[in-house]
């Protein structure tokens, strides 16, 4: 293995070693960051025991790993970070765990998000929010935010996030880490709990570029299980990272690049873009005229999906059921065990997306936002004919602070307005971190490709990594 | 708004019913610039895989009874029922 990996240092020797170390590191680091929804104590030590006394499994052999807490663990609470789902305990794996496990990892924790992936802060977790290692006063981003601070504070080398917005490059972006939401269909999603169904897609938290090629080719490939996963091939992406850029066509929207931007973050752009040209890449001018409607579509088509994907929680098959009075009648179980059990954000979504589907309505603005979302997928057919891959920043501004944005649910939304592009084309995207702004705040630039060919966006990042340093730095709080 | 959330079975409070009012308002307000753009003749996406997605119906493995009633908040197992209030008078 060519990158130190079992362990937050890299010098663990066995399994064991490695798993004593991530534990080591959530007891001290826990009680500020609330990373985790659920340790996994005994059965990673149990498990990492087993893997010492036997042969050699897989490339993750004996690393330990953090999966969100909205994909189903066999015999392990998943909550989604919902009421609705307390006491729920998945007969199954999703197949993203069984393929880690496979492979070697031990899996050491289920990780903070927002109520079933609905937020960009995890202030929308019912279990409280997650605070970023580089400031605690501040969000790590969402939604998958206690999988990216679980990385970023060196807790684990990887971790695992859903991204159907920008769930896994927002955190990665603001907590200084890789983040890759591979193509949509490229990783199998049974056993995730659904949110929106066209635009979910699993993928890795990772320092290093080459540790998120690694973990993608673990996890990538068709799976019965799950209809919408593709039988594309998938190529050995270790040998993609070659560090030649040479002749790479850059794309940069800038005209998309303009309102709402922090300086600092546009610094940090420029500068990453420098870099990549140093490589030999060149980098070209394009246009992305519908990039900018990104958002309001994605939150038509986001809440639509929702509304009914979430209809399931019902407090018959699993979860919280209201306690029942004196001729309550089924409906009214319904009613109020959806009141009680689902937070304010969700109810928010389910509510749009009822209203977005419901008869009078559903033309102008449900058909509309998917006739837009056909727009911005021609933006980007146009934009792959003239270059290899688009590059933009992760975020408009480094972490916000907790508690900023929640009472006004636009501007929460706004932040991303970079990100909700690649879950409405299904293309791949990964974020990198490409600098600092004051207060030492990480900032994350992202690169989008082709669909499928997630090869040359992991070999630009890579690239990138050789020639940077943002990477190997730690947070004050990990 | 109480129609619509008759629709999706939530017992929204006053509060809540108020609050969801003046949010989703701001929501729909800042999602109206769509209706600027022409998408006459525009073809809508609904999924981006451009294929069919069925399979044929071939029987496999399955969770059994028991695991699936484990979860339920009510539920008898040795009849293999789910258990609700009461629907029929």
């Amino acid at each position: 293995m060519s990158h130190p990996r079992q362990g937050s240092g890299g010098r663990a020797t066995s399994a064991v070693a490695a798993v004593e170390e991530s534990l080591a590191r959530i007891t001290s680091l826990e009680p500020k960051l609330s990373a985790f929804n659920t340790v996994m104590a005994e059965r990673a030590l149990e498990r990492a025991r087993a893997l010492d006394a036997g042969p050699p499994t897989g490339p993750l052999h004996g690393v330990p790993v953090a999966i969100k807490d909205n994909m189903c663990t066999a015999g392990v609470p998943t909550t989604a970070s919902s009421k609705i789902l307390a006491g729920f305990v998945p007969p199954y794996d999703a197949t993203v765990v069984s393929r880690l496990e496979k492979a070697g990892a031990i899996i050491v924790g289920k990780t903070n998000l927002d109520e079933f992936a609905m937020g960009s802060s995890t202030e929308n977790s019912a279990l409280g929010a997650s605070k970023n290692p580089w400031d605690l006063t501040r969000t790590p981003g969402g939604s998958s935010g206690g999988s990216a601070v679980a990385v970023a504070a060196r807790v684990v080398p990887i971790s695992l996030g859903s991204d159907t917005g920008g769930s896994i490059r927002q955190p990665a972006g603001l907590c200084g880490i890789v983040g890759l939401k591979p193509t949509y269909g490229r990783v199998s999603r049974y056993g995730l709990l659904a949110f929106a169904s066209s635009l979910d897609q699993i993928g890795p938290f990772t320092q290093t570029v080459e540790d998120a090629a690694d973990v993608l080719q673990v996890i990538a490939g068709f799976d019965a299980h799950d209809s919408t996963s593709s039988s594309e091939a998938v190529p050995d992406l270790r040998a993609a990272l070659t560090g030649d850029i040479t002749g790479l066509r850059v794309g940069v929207p800038r005209a998309f690049l303009g309102q709402g931007v922090d300086a600092s973050v546009l610094e940090a752009f420029e500068s990453s873009l420098q870099v990549l040209a140093a490589r030999g890449a060149s980098i070209v001018d394009i246009e992305l005229p519908h990039a900018g409607y990104g958002i309001p579509i994605y939150y038509l088509i986001c809440t639509a999906e929702a509304s009914s994907n979430l209809a399931r929680y019902d407090g018959v098959r699993y979860g919280y059921r209201t306690p029942l009075q004196k001729d309550d009648t089924l409906q009214r179980m319904y009613e109020r065990t959806r009141d009680e059990g689902f937070g304010a954000e969700v109810k928010r979504r389910i509510m749009l997306g009822t209203y977005v589907l419901s008869a009078g309505y559903y033309d102008a603005y449900y058909l509309k936002a998917q006739q837009v979302r056909t727009l911005v997928r021609r933006d980007y057919d146009r934009a792959f004919e003239r270059v290899d891959v688009v590059a933009t920043p992760t975020t408009p501004t480094p972490a916000f602070k907790l508690g900023e944005k929640t009472s006004d649910p636009v501007q929460m939304y706004l932040n991303d307005i970079f990100t909700v592009s690649a879950n409405l084309t299904g293309l791949p995207a990964l974020s990198i971190p490409c600098g600092f702004a004051e207060g030492r705040l990480p900032i994350g630039l992202q690169l989008t490709g082709r669909a499928f060919d997630e090869a040359t966006l992991l070999r630009a990042g890579d690239a990138f990594q050789r020639d940077t340093r943002f990477h190997t730095e730690l947070p004050p709080n990990g | 708004m109480q129609r619509i959330a008759d629709l999706a079975r939530l017992e929204l409070s006053s509060e809540e019913l108020d609050l969801f009012t003046r949010q989703l308002g701001d929501i729909l307000t800042y999602v109206e610039q769509i209706r600027e753009l022409d998408t006459t003749g525009v073809e809508p996406t609904s999924q981006v895989l451009n294929r069919p997605v069925d399979r044929d119906d071939v029987p496999g493995p399955t969770l059994t009874r028991a695991q699936l009633l484990g979860n339920a908040p009510d539920a008898s197992t040795e009849a293999g029922l789910f258990k609700v209030p009461r629907v029929i008078g």
